[in-house]
């Protein structure tokens, strides 16, 4: 378990990055977050962001093409808003843990 | 850059992990589960933020071709790992192989498993590409015209190579 300092507030996280306790995430930490990753947060970014904890809450497995079916992006969009791997890359900004689905 | 130790018989060496940059997935057969199989290994590239190429050759093409993409089937005959115990003559019966094979789509749809069709759809929007065998086609008699239109171009095994060129790449053959 490893301890990331955001904004002053330090976030638990495992030792990939990704949060342990999703409560601890804001809106804040994930601008800071993302520009880690080189990407700079628009509003549809945070659309997807808030889809992937709402339905992490919901405990509904996360997979691309759920995110391609939200209505808020779809799965070219996705890939361009989070290059590099979208699902694992968003989910770490999300504040949630790392997707495990392998579709 | 990360560093394994690997055990060899007596002594332990040092090597540089490398990553995987990019696969090749070459498919030659065209029943669902070799298929699905070609296509979850793509896709899952893409995901992970690799790059990813597809090679259709002899029954594979099945898999890309428009009239059968999404009416693969799964071997019920000839193949003893499916439903074991059951007499290879019930997997012959008339219809047994269709019922089959949409249970197994069922039971994938559960796992968010796309058609495959949708599949190639969600791997072209990952930025993978997707080709046809150039000898294959020909010995089927099959055109550009009768591939799904991810298909990106009908290409020898030469060119096939050269879509593997540079470093980290993988091939896998299924």
């Amino acid at each position: 378990m490893d301890t990331l300092t955001i904004n002053k507030s330090a976030i638990k996280v495992n030792e990939e990055g990704y949060f342990t306790d999703p409560s601890q995430w804001n809106e804040d930490i994930a601008v800071e977050m993302a520009k880690q990753q080189n990407i700079d947060l628009s509003e549809k970014h945070f659309e997807v962001l808030h889809f992937l904890r709402n339905k992490y809450a919901e405990e509904v497995p996360l997979t691309i093409r759920k995110v391609g079916k939200s209505g808020i992006v779809d799965i070219k969009e996705f890939y361009k808003l989070f290059p590099g791997g979208p699902l694992k890359i968003s989910s770490k900004i999300a504040g949630i843990p790392k997707p495990v689905s392998c579709v | 850059m990360e560093v394994v130790k690997e055990m060899t018989a007596n002594k332990v060496v040092a090597k540089e992990k490398k990553e995987v940059k990019k696969i090749l997935v070459i498919c030659a057969r065209g029943t669902l589960e070799d298929v699905y199989a070609a296509l979850i290994m793509a896709n899952g590239a893409l995901a992970e933020g690799k790059e990813a190429k597809m090679f259709f050759t002899f029954f594979g093409l099945d898999a890309i071709t428009k009239k059968k993409a999404d009416h693969l089937h799964t071997a019920t005959v000839g193949n003893p790992a499916f439903m074991r115990g059951l007499p290879t003559m019930i997997g012959g019966l008339p219809g047994f192989e269709a019922l089959a094979s949409s249970m197994m789509k069922k039971e994938m749809d559960k796992l968010d498993i796309p058609p495959v069709t949708e599949f190639f759809e969600m791997i072209e929007a990952g930025g993978g590409e997707i080709y046809a065998c150039k000898l294959a086609a020909d010995m089927f008699h099959l055109k550009k015209e009768d591939f799904i239109p991810e298909v990106n171009d009908i290409i020898t095994v030469g060119q096939m190579y050269e879509l593997a060129e540079g470093e980290g790449t993988h091939m896998v053959f299924i």
